[in-house]
């Protein structure tokens, strides 16, 4: 097989980029219809069930409701960045996707319509290769609090801007903790490539991250909820207290834009779990991973993916929110010390079965 | 070909928003700004091959450094400046020391080529962790690391209430 041309890759790249962007959009749509029904079915009530079969088409309506709204911006606000922050945020959300991989490579069909090159070219399902893909990653979530910062200053609103900074210390301290959590599978991996990360997984649950690093990846979970602004952990829109927070101001798309960037970001923290701690698109049981002849790695990716995202419904569901203070001594007091003391573990318990 | 394009949009990019930090009024604009110029660099610096510079470069300055200039700006409310800034008796100085920077820049400039070309080198992140963790560096950063944790625990004991 001859190598690819540069055109050739851009356009491979390119269109698994589209592909995985819409795929996302389309996912966040459905997620908020998901998320409302099964909300309403742990605390006893129906959700929206009126709107086409079963209310499927709750999204759709509100889509259009919020296209047809009126565009407004506070008059005090600080125009410019009260536009830009909703780009900024949905921007920032997708970056991340870029080094995630999604499954193993998949050969592309022989058909007449495909050209030359890509007949029976095997395309990894990971739109870049980075050599510091953890890095990259960790880089762009730390670049995601500018659009809730920018949104919340925008507003010139004093809901807005307890919210902004409410959100920005959080996100600020639970990265540190989600960030140590990543060592340990690093470690393991001998590697910054997530792909590494979870080629390393293989062959089957006992090989898991979730289980033979059972600690990092709890504390990867309740930081990736506070990182992404969930309950138990959602003070910056505690509408109790803040009104909406950081999006008080916001209607129409621009607030549409940065629900999407929270739906993005709680998608990427769940498909970041699968790939570090779940093993990826590997079967628990070497013997599951394929039927028939076809390779089921995408079906489990996706059943791993879908399982964590239920999870944080769920959560939403049961618990009920944390002061500010109890936030932020759980993160620095707890979460942190504990993730260092879980990655000097790991390093001399590597150490000394390598001795 | 593709890359000396790259490189010339993101130094003019760079540039250009470097000279916006300056002549801006309005502090945020001046830091938004500042933080567009520190992603330019980063991409440079993957463009160099060193995709760990360029991701450290915008863990540390753009995440983490800006953020802590936004809030402060943010906090302290700063106002768009008035009038010409500072004082006029700084121009002449100013002026000189713009002129030798001038110069000195040109200097190096005239003897380069205009298709930027670095030397060939392992830029993957366990070559440089080697380099970073090996007798020429270790030294250095560990000696940095401290420097760090003194500054920090100097600000926290300015920082506290006194009782």
């Amino acid at each position: 097989m001859t190598a690819l041309t540069w055109p050739q890759e851009l356009a491979i790249r390119s269109a698994l980029a589209l592909t995985v962007v819409a795929f996302l959009l389309g996912l966040f749509s459905v997620m908020t219809y998901i998320e409302r029904r099964l909300l309403a079915f742990m605390q006893f009530r129906l959700g929206p069930n009126r709107t086409g079969p079963l209310g499927l088409f709750q999204p759709v309506a509100d889509g259009i409701k919020l296209f047809f709204k009126e565009e407004f911006v506070p008059q005090a606000a600080n125009r410019w960045a009260f536009i830009a922050a909703p780009a900024v945020a949905i921007t920032t959300a997708l970056m991340a996707v870029a080094v995630i991989p999604y499954g193993g490579a998949v050969t592309m069909p022989r058909f007449d319509l495909l050209p030359e090159w890509l007949r029976g070219r095997p395309i990894p399902l990971q739109i870049a290769h980075l050599d510091v893909g953890v890095l990259y990653l960790f880089a762009v979530s730390t670049l995601g609090v500018y659009g809730i910062v920018l949104a919340g200053w925008s507003a010139n609103n004093k809901w807005s801007l307890i919210g902004a900074l409410r959100s920005s210390a959080q996100m600020f301290s639970y990265e540190l903790a989600l960030g140590l959590s990543w060592v340990g599978p690093i470690l393991l991996a001998e590697s910054l490539r997530i792909e590494d990360i979870v080629a390393c997984q293989a062959g089957g649950i006992h090989r898991w991250n979730a289980i033979i690093q059972l600690p990092a990846f709890m504390i990867y979970l309740f930081a990736a909820t506070a990182e992404v602004g969930r309950l138990p952990f959602d003070l910056p829109e505690a509408e109790a207290e803040l009104v909406a927070g950081f999006h008080t101001e916001y209607a129409s798309m621009k607030f549409a834009l940065l629900q999407m960037a929270e739906y993005v970001n709680m998608i990427t923290v769940s498909v970041l779990a699968t790939d570090f701690f779940l093993g990826g698109w590997h079967a628990p049981l070497v013997s599951l991973q394929s039927a028939a002849g076809v390779n089921l790695g995408l079906l489990w990716f996706g059943g791993k993916t879908g399982a964590l995202l239920f999870l944080f419904i769920w959560l939403r569901g049961t618990l009920p929110r944390l002061r500010y203070d109890q936030l932020m001594r759980f993160g620095w007091k707890v979460l942190v010390p504990a993730a260092v003391m879980h990655i000097l573990g790991t390093a001399a318990v590597i150490l000394w079965l390598t001795r | 070909m593709a890359e000396t394009i790259l490189f010339y949009a993101l130094a003019i990019t760079a540039f250009s928003a470097a000279f916006a930090v300056v002549l801006q009024k309005s502090a945020l604009g001046s830091a938004f700004a500042l933080i567009v110029v520190l992603c330019s660099l980063s991409a440079i610096y993957g463009l160099l091959g060193s995709p760990i510079l360029a991701t450290l470069q915008i863990v540390i300055y753009a995440g983490a450094v800006m953020v802590l200039f936004l809030f402060v700006i943010m906090l302290l409310d700063v106002r768009r400046e008035k009038g010409g800034g500072g004082p006029r008796s700084f121009v002449p100085l100013a002026l000189l020391f713009a002129g030798l920077l001038v110069l000195q820049v040109g200097a190096v400039l005239v003897g380069s080529e205009l298709v930027p070309q670095s030397a060939p080198f392992d830029g993957s992140a366990k070559a440089f962790a080697r380099r970073l963790f090996s007798q020429d560096y270790v030294y250095v950063f560990e000696a940095t690391s401290v420097l760090i944790v003194a500054a920090l625990a100097g600000a926290l004991a300015l920082a506290r209430r006194r009782r």
